[in-house]
């Protein structure tokens, strides 16, 4: 792909990447976009270990710390893992439906833009020297007194990028219900497309409170509102119910797209059919349905009252039913099966008794009384990144060894994989296991600094050497993929040899068009029933070689973006400015405009002709690449 | 897909919005868009409801001297009636009666205008009284929430408005049946999000 681009210049390949429309590139992106706020964030992270390695530190100001906590919170959630998993959403599931592109094309680049410049908008409060600071939930009570514009960015960046997943998540429920290949019920579905499913169902019942939320918090900030000030009749407390009932589906809005990666994984490196498939869509759903009712456990300490704090603590706890059945049913999976320790592999197999470590202290939690103790401790920090880290990251990154050959048609070096493997997994026990304790001896969290003699030396520097080993293995991983990248060594359809599901079945990269004729789909892991029946190719054809219909790409997703990226300065600064009004109102008017106008074009894309495809098919099979 | 295709009414489909994959797409992606929009009115809606009557000490306002259900009582009639104007336009779409349509349709939208119409004069009445959005916590829930209401009606004018200028002189065809049949559907939401401001802000405001 790299080199067509540089035989066409770089002008031009920079405009087919901002114009594309295709799931693939953009998925893609999505992955690049998220990479880079995953180092952004990680930057972050290493301050703030180094900050607190050793008591009485002065390395950052307080305000700074303040800033570096926020930022890393509201970057890694938003900004990193989000995007990284729609990255896989965007690129593996319409491959594994058997469908062409997703439902909305055009939508799906504007979701992408949105998501990029809203993060953009966010980090550009560092250039600015205005920095969110009320941490990455932006409590009111905190984020109305700050000064500055740093609660601003929040608000306006976060805005902006969430409108673009709820794009996404709509359009991938779209493309899931309609777009499915001839035979691919939602019982055949793989289970990375279900968990795709239910989490975009999440995302969209649960951005619009967050959309809510942010809109009264700029509101407030920008234009004289009182949704929060109670020497105006507001209530701080609505803020916390609006961002935990969109915050906590949020946490398995990350997780489910986790737990789908790590079925494939166990089910292609077990060479076994995922056990209790049935059981697995049903937990995943059912966790979708409780995520929605779990919300004020993140406010037993507000003063809800007993009684709310009791239903809120059972439904939590019963929350662990589903994730307990996934748990043994992917234990199952391994149990009997033919094992192969690839890097994706060890992820999965380190993921499970990681992500049973972080549900069991969330259980803990979910007991109100004991949550008393623990709330804003250390113990919290641990335990959200016991599920965030030992679930969604462990995730991306076996996702980024798994899918690597797919996407880019060579395979990542399986030997650095291993050694990443092992410094991030070590280091990520060893950063986060004694925060436990350091939770348990009363340090509290997001606190910029400690004073000697209260027990927490050694285990902050052992958290702080943890924080670096992590580091190290995300160094090693970005070697690996810069030598791959050079040798470029390429691979065919199935390069791990297992594939299950209909992506293995096309070439890596797979054409533009996905599929050169439509898929019939016999049943689960249907690729892996037709190479059991002797058919090498994997795939049965639903339809002869017929035109494909393709969409065009453009431009105006980014534009309709931009318009928004004007307007959030503009009011940011309408206040205390001239300028700032009429830029708001030009900034809208531009995304309205630029809107009207793919609106008003017919865009009724184009055909790739059965000439072309047959050429292709040819062309593929003369290469030798099966 | 083809533009220049011409239908008649035996040859139109029983289902032409739906009678395409981008059709269908539509069809769907549109209801769970309102699924959305649905929560998110839900959200103002109870944060209204926690801010109602909610102002600085001594705060001046109160719903019941507020509200003038008359007013509201012509709006409501005013977008109701949009609403079932706007069946009617969809009853000839089916039938491929591209005039009737756009006629329906663009009574639907002078409809829509009147109310918005009267929204903005009730609003400027509000802030004349002294009840402005940054004047209380009530005010700007108050706001807020008719005021999002409000603008999804603008936004709906504007699209219809530019639909209709935009298939004038080429009638129906399966590409644009899917976009009348949307806004139809965002029309209809749009009037049941006001009966429900209509029944839990003026009537409980007035009355409750």
């Amino acid at each position: 792909m790299s080199s067509v681009a540089q035989k066409r210049g770089f002008g031009a390949a920079l405009w087919d990447w901002m114009t594309t429309v295709d799931h693939k590139k953009i998925g893609i992106l999505y992955l690049i976009g998220g990479g880079f706020f995953f180092v952004v964030g990680g930057i972050e992270a290493m301050i703030i270990r180094l900050q607190l390695l050793k008591p009485n530190n002065d390395l950052v100001s307080a305000g700074l710390f303040n800033d570096l906590i926020t930022m890393h919170g509201t970057t890694m959630i938003f900004l990193a893992a989000m995007p990284i998993l729609f990255g896989f959403m965007n690129y593996i599931m319409p491959l594994q439906i058997g469908a062409r592109d997703v439902a909305f094309p055009f939508i799906n680049s504007l979701g992408f833009w949105m998501f990029f410049l809203g993060g953009v908008f966010l980090n550009v409060s560092w250039f600015f020297g205005q920095v969110p600071d009320a941490g990455w939930t932006s409590y009111a009570s905190l984020s109305l007194a700050s000064p500055g514009h740093g609660i601003d960015f929040y608000a306006i960046g976060l805005q902006i990028a969430g409108g673009g997943t709820l794009m996404g998540g709509i359009n991938f429920l779209v493309t899931i219900i309609n777009m499915r290949a001839p035979g691919m019920t939602y019982m055949r579905m793989p289970l990375f497309t279900w968990t795709t499913f239910v989490a975009s169902a999440m995302i969209l019942f649960a951005f619009p409170p967050l959309t809510v939320g942010l809109f009264f918090l700029t509101f407030d900030r920008m234009f004289d509102a009182n949704f929060f000030d109670h020497q105006m009749g507001g209530n701080t407390i609505i803020w916390e119910h609006i961002f935990w009932i969109f915050g906590h589906p949020e946490v398995y809005i990350l997780i489910l797209p986790a737990f789908g990666i790590f079925s494939e994984i166990f089910s292609i490196f077990s060479r076994k059919r995922l056990f209790g498939y049935p059981a697995m869509v049903f937990a995943t759903v059912l966790i979708g349905f409780l995520g929605f009712m779990v919300w004020a456990h993140h406010m037993f300490t507000v003063g809800l009252g007993p009684t709310a704090n009791a239903i809120f603590a059972v439904a939590t706890m019963a929350i662990a039913v589903p994730t307990g059945v996934k748990i043994f049913n992917w234990l199952l999976t391994i149990w009997g099966g033919s094992i192969v320790m690839t890097t994706p592999m060890l992820y999965a197999l380190g993921f499970i008794p990681s992500f049973v470590m972080g549900g069991v202290t969330g259980v803990m939690q979910g007991a109100a009384p004991l949550d008393y103790q623990l709330h804003d401790s250390y113990f919290i920090v641990a335990h959200f990144h016991y599920v965030i880290v030992g679930g969604v990251v462990l995730a991306i990154l076996a996702g980024v060894h798994l899918y690597w050959p797919k996407m880019f048609g060579t395979m990542l070096s399986e030997t650095l994989g291993k050694i990443t493997f092992v410094f991030f997994f070590v280091g990520f026990h060893c950063t986060f296991l004694i925060q436990h304790w350091l939770g348990f001896w009363g340090m509290p969290r997001r606190v910029w600094t400690y004073m000697d003699g209260q027990g927490w030396n050694t285990a902050n520097l052992i958290s702080s050497i943890g924080a670096l080993l992590m580091a190290i293995g995300v160094i090693v991983m970005v070697i690996n993929i810069i030598m791959t990248t050079v040798k470029n060594v390429r691979v065919g359809n199935d390069p791990w040899g297992d594939g299950r599901t209909l992506e293995w079945a096309i070439p890596s990269p797979p054409p533009f068009y996905n599929f050169t004729q439509t898929p019939l789909v016999r049943g689960l892991d249907t690729v892996w029933i037709e190479k059991q029946e002797g058919n090498a190719t994997g795939l049965t054809f639903a339809e002869p070689i017929t035109d494909i219909h393709m969409p065009h790409g453009s431009i105006i997703p980014f534009f309709m973006t931009v318009g928004l990226f004007i307007a959030g300065f503009g009011a940011m600064y309408h206040q205390e400015t001239s300028w700032g009004l009429p830029l708001l109102i030009f900034g809208l008017a531009w995304t309205f405009v630029s809107m009207a106008m793919r609106s008003l074009k017919d865009d009724l894309g184009y055909h790739v002709t059965k000439e072309e495809i047959q050429a292709d098919i040819n062309n593929a099979s003369k290469g030798g690449q099966n | 897909m083809d533009l220049n295709k011409k239908f008649t009414p035996e040859t139109w489909p029983e289902h032409p919005e739906r009678a395409t994959l981008e059709g269908k797409n539509k069809f769907v992606g549109f209801w769970l868009f309102l699924g959305g929009e649905t929560i998110l009115f839900a959200t103002l809606f109870a944060t209204y409801m926690a801010l109602k009557n909610k102002g600085p000490s001594g705060f001046g306002f109160s719903t019941q001297e507020l509200y003038q259900l008359p007013l509201v009582f012509v709006m409501t009639l005013l977008l109701l009636t949009s609403s079932l104007t706007s069946v009617y336009a969809m009853h000839h779409m089916k039938n491929y009666n591209f005039k009737k349509m756009q006629l329906w349709l663009a009574i639907t939208a002078l409809l829509g205008l009147c109310f918005l119409g009267l929204e903005v004069y009730e609003f400027t009445h509000y802030v004349h009284e002294g009840f402005t959005f940054g004047n209380s916590a009530f005010s700007s829930s108050f706001f807020t929430l008719v005021g999002t209401h409000g603008f999804h009606v603008a936004v709906g004018l504007v699209w219809i408005t530019l639909l209709l200028f935009r298939n004038a002189k080429r009638g129906l065809n399966l590409y644009n049946a899917s976009k009348y049949y949307t806004f139809s559907l965002y029309w209809h939401f749009i009037d049941v999000v006001w009966v429900f401001i209509f029944t839990v802000v003026y009537l409980m405001g007035v009355i409750g």
